[in-house]
């Protein structure tokens, strides 16, 4: 195993090291390569478990990870929280520690509760690969997101990333923050006062409420879904008045320079914060984002596995 | 007829305004004037080098009995309190059932009196069920033995109600104590809302929270001409509140917990759940406030906010656990350290003061002095020893401490309850 890798579970890219993050990406241009042969599978986990354990609901992300470790040739397991014990009262810690009984070598946790992979990890020898928990983390999203954009433009360095939407409650913005700052970009955020509080120009990042002054300098837009789903009714008015404030509708992508990415960690809702037009514009590397996920999670499970014996 | 006579010991009686290198007389359980133990065997402890203090009381505890023996009993929360230093504790009513009614609170008397080695008071809820819809039978609480009401861990939010309870409270004169949350402004929020909320995506705490409902009881205790003391104290705007209406005559009150005071928010980074109490570690600008508040009188009183709970409830993910440290056994070690010793903020006679005198005068207890004829409640402190704390030795039911391993200067070696050694060092 290379001496540029040492971890055995990725929990955060707050941790990481620019290096880090630079080891990752170029490990997932090696299998990003490997999923355009014929045959896309590879030994490097054969005889591994993975479980992807999922206390909170999620298709995309559990999806890519199973299919990533088929890649690698490790035997998976999914469990959802309706088939876990956490419904019958099991402890987290119980639970997990039950599936190291089996011999789970690596643990895919999404959890609803910020810290639910720490938590394990201090408490486990198996691996602990966090897919998102709470408005913490989701460090796989923030890789591949900057991995679309290195592949798109050839650096992160000096650009401009403008990320749009609720802030606040998302695990996405926050890793997408530390990753980008770490490797030099400029990043502004965009969105309602109460989604993007000023105190999130302590990391070192800038806050603006006013959209169509951003965009014009934008190197890449990344647009966050509004999860009305887990907010209470408080933080905005409503989803038209946010449309109207904040959507990038097919008239404000005028705005955009030309060679300006238009990104999404999905699921999108049209018309709310993306018209269709821009979603599936030339400038949407959307679908990219999701095909570059895979060779992103191989790269993570495979670092990781390797580590964990 | 027993009796004790402590030696040599630097005595400090705040009561009685004495700071004297001198003997102190126990007879039959009550301070003695030493004239009446000269011709008799007297027991003898010597006290060269340590402080002679009146028996200390911390006036914020959580039992946990009836209900919860697995987090604590009235048997090894007393323990907890005598290792502390404590002769006297005062024990919240958020218990299963809810100290709400007079038959549990005879049971928790009942029990304190054949389990307990120091003194339990209770404390009664202001509304039934601590549910905050309806008031608990107060007078009835009061003839049962209380020493104030609260919904402490809970907190009144209608005001209209709040106000009913504190007017009713000053006919049957007992102080009303309470937490201060507004519900809708805190919502989920399990830690300060800042800087690390922010970083680590956890739910937010604001202090505004805190603050609304200090100003809350500020209004009502004037409008109402009665104590309301405000519990455990964790924000700078509190603070200036509080200053501003007791400079005003105001009858309000305010208390600090060691860990506001020797830890910020910064400290929840690794997720440790022995870093989430209610309400949350602040920031560093709060820390430094309450610092000015103890110095300069706007917080009177010290206590710890003992809150046991298993490990099995503590270990899980950190939103999902409860609130709370246990802090019996190190509260005094680290208010001496931090107070006295490191920002010298007070001396140690302020703060005997502050664990005697001041929460004495709010209960209106017959505790807290060393005048001849009060029961003979004492602790003795080395304020310069050295120690360094020890989770696994805690007499507590209960291990959840953030304060494992700190190297604290000051503490209590010996308690002394109605003449009676408790525990000594």
């Amino acid at each position: 195993m290379s001496t540029n890798w040492n971890r055995k579970d990725l929990l955060g890219l707050r941790e990481l090291s620019p290096e880090e993050i630079n080891f990752i990406l170029e490990t997932a241009d090696a299998f990003k390569q490997v999923g355009t042969r014929e045959i896309k599978k590879v030994p490097a986990l054969r005889g591994k478990t993975m479980v992807n354990f999922f206390v909170e609901p999620s298709t995309r992300t559990r999806t890519s990870f199973e299919l990533a470790a088929h890649r690698l040739s490790a035997d998976v397991i999914n469990i959802s929280v309706t088939t876990s014990s956490l419904t019958k009262g099991e402890t987290l810690k119980d639970t997990a520690r039950n599936l190291e009984a089996l011999h789970a070598d690596i643990l895919v946790l999404r959890h609803s509760s910020a810290g639910a992979p720490q938590f394990l990890a201090q408490r486990l020898k198996s691996s602990v690969i966090n897919a998102g928990d709470g408005a913490h983390e989701h460090p796989t999203q923030g890789l591949l997101d900057v991995y679309t954009i290195r592949e798109r433009r050839g650096k992160i360095d000096k650009l401009h990333i403008v990320i749009v939407g609720d802030i606040l409650f998302s695990r996405v913005a926050r890793s997408n923050i530390f990753a980008l700052t770490k490797l030099g970009a400029r990043v502004t955020l965009v969105g309602p006062s109460t989604l993007v509080p000023r105190e999130f120009e302590k990391l070192g990042v800038t806050v603006s409420y006013k959209i169509d002054d951003v965009l014009p300098t934008a190197d890449v837009v990344n647009l966050l879904r509004i999860q009305h789903e887990r907010q209470r009714k408080e933080y905005f008015p409503g989803i038209g008045e946010y449309t109207t404030l904040f959507g990038l509708t097919k008239e404000r992508a005028k705005l955009l320079k030309p060679d300006c990415l238009v990104m999404h960690p999905g699921p999108i809702n049209r018309g709310v914060e993306i018209d269709s037009e821009v979603a599936d514009g030339l400038q949407s590397v959307i679908l990219d984002q999701v095909t570059n996920g895979l060779a992103v999670r191989m790269a993570v499970l495979y670092l990781c596995g390797g580590i964990a014996t | 007829m027993s009796a004790t006579l402590i030696r040599s010991g630097r005595v400090i009686d705040p009561a009685n305004k004495r700071d004297e290198v001198l003997d102190l007389a126990i007879v039959d359980g009550k301070i003695a004037e030493q004239s009446a133990i000269k011709d008799q065997k007297a027991e003898t402890v010597d006290a060269e080098g340590l402080i002679v203090a009146p028996g200390l009381i911390d006036m914020h505890v959580h039992l946990r009995e009836p209900g919860f023996s697995h987090k604590e009993t009235i048997e090894s929360g007393a323990r907890a309190a005598a290792a502390g230093g404590f002769t006297t504790i005062v024990c919240m009513p958020n218990t299963s059932p809810a100290a709400d009614n007079p038959a549990t609170i005879a049971w928790v008397n009942d029990r304190a009196a054949v389990t307990a080695c120091v003194n339990v008071l209770p404390t009664g809820a202001i509304s039934k069920n601590i549910a905050g819809e309806e008031l608990a039978p107060i007078g009835s609480l009061g003839q049962a033995g209380v020493v104030a009401i609260t919904d402490d861990g809970h907190c009144v939010q209608n005001h209209e109600l709040m106000r009913r309870a504190v007017e009713y409270a000053r006919m049957v004169g007992l102080p009303v104590l309470d937490h201060c949350q507004d519900y809708n402004l805190v919502g989920n929020g399990v830690v300060n809302e800042g800087y690390w909320s922010t970083l680590l995506g956890l739910p937010g705490w604001p202090a505004a929270g805190e603050e609304a409902i200090v100003m809350r009881n500020i209004l009502l205790a004037e409008l109402c001409d009665h104590r309301i003391h405000c519990q455990h104290i964790s924000a700078a705007g509190s603070v200036h509140l509080l200053r501003e209406a007791r400079a005003r005559g105001v009858k309000i009150s305010g208390e600090v917990c060691p860990h506001h005071i020797a830890l910020t928010d910064e400290a929840i980074q690794n997720f440790d759940t022995n870093y989430k109490m209610n309400p949350p570690l602040r920031s560093k600008e709060d820390v430094d406030v309450i610092l000015e508040g103890i110095a300069d009188g706007t917080l009177s009183i010290l206590c710890s906010d003992h809150a046991p709970h298993a490990e099995f409830e503590k270990e899980v993910e950190f939103d999902q656990a409860p609130f709370g440290i246990v802090g019996l056994e190190t509260e005094l070690g680290i208010f001496i350290d931090q107070l006295v010793h490191k920002h010298r903020k007070i001396d140690i006679v302020r703060l005997i003061e502050m664990y005697t005198v001041e929460p004495a005068k709010l209960l209106k207890l017959d505790a807290g002095t060393l005048s001849v004829g009060a029961p003979a409640d004492v602790t003795l402190i080395d304020p310069d020893l050295e120690w360094t704390v020890k989770i696994d030795k805690f007499e507590s039911a209960s291990r959840n401490s953030p304060f494992g391993s700190w190297k604290l200067r000051g503490r209590a070696v010996r308690t002394i309850v109605g003449g009676k050694t408790v525990w000594r060092l």
